[in-house]
C-alpha cells in the first residue's frame, strides 16, 4: 500500500487482513446469532439462505472467528496493557467524549477505550465459543447435559449481546474520530492524527525515528 | 405436522403477533392415561407407528422391557417399566406411557427461535410444523419433560404430536384407540379430570390413599394426564418430574434477556447517532499538523 511522505503505520498489512477477517465474521456471526435471538429479527435468516442454514453456518463461522481473533491477540496483546494513563485518561472521558482534546492526557498506541474493547472480546469471545460447542446440537447434542445446555445458552446470550454492544461502540469511536477508519483500511495516520489522538506513542516514533506502528514503549 | 387450518392457534413461537384468532369455540382436549390399568401391552406404541408411519430403528435388548430403550425423533410414545418395591415389601410394577405432556404453558414453544415451528392449538395441543423447525435444539432445553428429539438427518425436532391429524376432523388419537384395557381415554379437558376423580377415589378405597391425578400446575396443567397410584411421588414412574416447570434459566433468557438485549443494542446506536449529532466528529486539524511538525527532527521540519 502506498503511504504518503509524513505518515506514520497505524496498523501493518498483518494487522489490517487480521482485523478485517475477524470483522466480517463477526458481523455475520451478529445477523445470523440475532436472527436466532429475538422473532422480530428471524428475517436476517434469510441472508444466509433460511433457518436450517443460519443455523447450521453460523457455528462455523465462529470456528472461524475464535482462530481470527486469536490472531489479533498475538499481535496487539503487548500494547494493551492498562497504565496508569489509562486512569489520567478515563478520568478525562467527559473531556473525551466533548472532543476537548486540550485537557486530555497524553497517551501511548491504545486509550483505555480501545484497550477495553480489546480485552472485552478476549474475554467474551472465547466464552462464545465454548458455551457455542455446548449448544453445538449437530456435533454436541448428546455430550452434555439439558440442564448444563440450558445455562450455556444464557451464557452465550448475555455474552453476544455484551460483545455487540462493545462492537457498536467500537464502530462509532472509528466513525466519530476522523482518520481512524483509514488506519484500519490503508493503515496510515498522519503526523498531526498521531499527535491529536496518541501523543506518547508518536514521540515515541520520532525518538527512534521509526515509521511506526512499534515501538510503543 | 402441517399446518390445521380449522384449528386456531393460541400460541406460536418467535411471534409478536396475535395468531389467527376468530374460532374461539374449541373445546380444551385432554389425554387420560390411568398408569393403574395399563398392563404395558405396547398396543399404543405399535399404534402410534402405524399411524405416523414411523418405524424407529430395531435395537439391541438391554435386560428390560423397555423397548426401544428411549423416546427418539421417530419414537414418540415408549412404555417405560418400573419395579418399585412399597412399604409393605410388595412388587409394584409400574408402567409409564411417556411422551409429549402437551404442557398449557410450553417450554419448548418458549424457547423455540423459528417463527411458527411450534404452535399450540385453540383445543390444547402443541405441534411442531416440521417445515419451519430449523434443528437448533432450543425446544430440547425448553421442555421440562425431556421429550423433544432431533433427527440427525433432516434436523428437524419431532414429538408426540396428540394425533392433532385425527382430533381435528373428530377421532381419537391412535393410541387411545388401540388400548385394549382403557388406560388411554380422549376427550375435552372437564370431562377426563372429571373421570380421573372419580378412578382416584376408586383406587384410593382399594388402599391407595395417595392416588391422584398428575396434571402438573408449574406448566399450566398438561393436556396429556396421569392418573398415579402415587401421585406424592411421581418421579417412582421412570422419573416423571415431581414439580415440573420451565427452567428458570429459559425463563431469564426468553422472559428478561431477549427484550432487554434489543432494547440495550438499540439504544447504544442511539447514543452514538446523538453523539454525532450533537457533539460531532473529532477532525484532526491543521494545527495539530502543525503541532506536529514542531516535534520532528530538523531535517523533517522542511517538508
Amino acid at each position: 500500500m502506498n503511504r504518503p511522505k509524513g505518515t506514520y503505520i497505524r496498523n501493518n498489512t498483518l494487522a489490517r487482513v487480521n482485523h478485517w477477517i475477524t470483522a466480517g465474521c463477526f458481523v455475520l456471526l451478529t445477523l445470523s446469532g440475532l436472527s436466532m435471538f429475538h422473532p422480530v429479527l428471524f428475517f436476517l435468516s434469510d441472508l444466509f439462505g433460511g433457518g436450517q442454514w443460519t443455523r447450521a453456518v453460523h457455528p462455523w463461522i465462529g470456528v472461524a472467528l475464535l482462530i481470527s481473533y486469536a490472531g489479533l491477540i498475538v499481535q496487539f496483546w503487548r500494547d494493551n496493557f492498562f497504565s496508569k494513563d489509562d486512569l489520567a485518561w478515563t478520568l478525562a472521558l467527559d473531556k473525551v467524549l466533548r472532543n476537548e482534546e486540550e485537557g486530555v492526557p497524553p497517551i501511548g498506541r491504545f486509550n483505555a477505550g480501545q484497550k477495553l474493547v480489546f480485552w472485552a472480546m478476549t474475554l467474551l469471545i472465547p466464552v462464545l465459543f465454548l458455551t457455542g460447542l455446548v449448544i453445538w446440537e449437530v456435533y454436541f447434542g448428546e455430550a452434555t447435559s439439558i440442564e448444563a445446555q440450558r445455562v450455556a445458552v444464557l451464557i452465550h446470550s448475555l455474552a453476544a449481546i455484551a460483545a455487540i454492544i462493545i462492537w457498536v461502540v467500537h464502530v462509532y469511536a472509528a466513525i466519530w474520530v476522523k482518520g481512524s477508519i483509514r488506519a484500519m483500511t490503508q493503515g496510515y495516520v498522519t503526523a498531526g492524527w498521531a499527535y491529536r489522538h496518541h501523543r506518547k506513542w508518536f514521540k515515541r516514533l520520532i525518538e527512534t525515528g521509526s515509521t511506526g506502528p512499534t515501538p510503543n514503549e | 405436522m402441517s399446518d390445521l387450518q380449522s384449528q386456531d392457534y393460541i400460541r406460536r413461537s418467535a411471534s409478536t403477533l396475535t395468531p389467527p384468532s376468530i374460532r374461539h369455540h374449541e373445546q380444551e382436549v385432554a389425554k387420560l392415561i390411568d398408569v393403574s390399568r395399563c398392563i404395558g401391552c405396547k398396543a399404543c406404541q405399535s399404534a402410534c407407528m402405524e399411524w405416523n408411519d414411523l418405524r424407529p430403528e430395531v435395537g439391541h435388548f438391554n435386560g428390560s422391557y423397555d423397548n426401544p430403550q428411549d423416546l427418539g425423533p421417530s419414537t414418540w410414545t415408549l412404555m417405560r417399566f418400573t419395579e418399585y418395591e412399597n412399604e409393605q415389601g410388595n412388587l409394584e410394577w409400574l408402567i409409564r406411557k411417556d411422551g409429549c405432556m402437551h404442557c398449557e404453558d410450553p417450554g419448548c414453544l418458549k424457547a423455540c427461535p423459528a417463527p411458527g415451528a411450534i404452535v399450540q392449538y385453540a383445543n390444547g395441543i402443541v405441534d411442531f410444523i416440521s417445515e419451519n423447525c430449523i434443528g437448533c435444539g432450543y425446544c430440547v432445553k425448553g421442555c421440562p419433560f425431556n421429550i423433544p428429539r432431533i433427527n440427525p438427518v433432516d434436523h428437524k425436532s419431532y414429538k408426540c404430536t396428540l394425533c392433532s391429524d385425527r382430533v381435528g376432523v373428530g377421532l381419537e388419537p391412535a393410541c387411545v384407540k388401540a388400548c385394549p384395557t382403557g388406560a388411554i381415554l380422549f376427550g375435552s379437558k372437564s370431562d377426563m379430570t372429571d373421570w380421573a376423580g372419580e378412578r382416584v377415589a376408586e383406587l384410593k378405597s382399594r388402599g391407595f390413599a395417595n392416588a391422584g391425578l398428575y396434571d402438573p400446575p408449574g406448566v399450566g396443567g398438561t393436556h396429556v394426564m396421569y392418573v398415579l397410584h402415587h401421585a406424592d411421588k411421581p418421579s417412582l414412574y421412570a422419573g416423571l418430574p415431581d414439580e415440573p416447570h420451565i427452567s428458570k434459566f429459559v425463563g431469564l433468557w426468553k422472559s428478561v434477556i431477549k427484550p432487554l438485549a434489543i432494547a440495550g443494542i438499540a439504544l447504544t446506536a442511539l447514543a452514538g447517532f446523538f453523539h454525532a449529532i450533537v457533539v460531532g466528529p473529532n477532525e484532526t486539524t491543521s494545527e495539530d499538523e502543525e503541532e506536529a511538525r514542531h516535534l520532528l527532527p530538523h531535517a523533517d521540519k522542511k517538508p
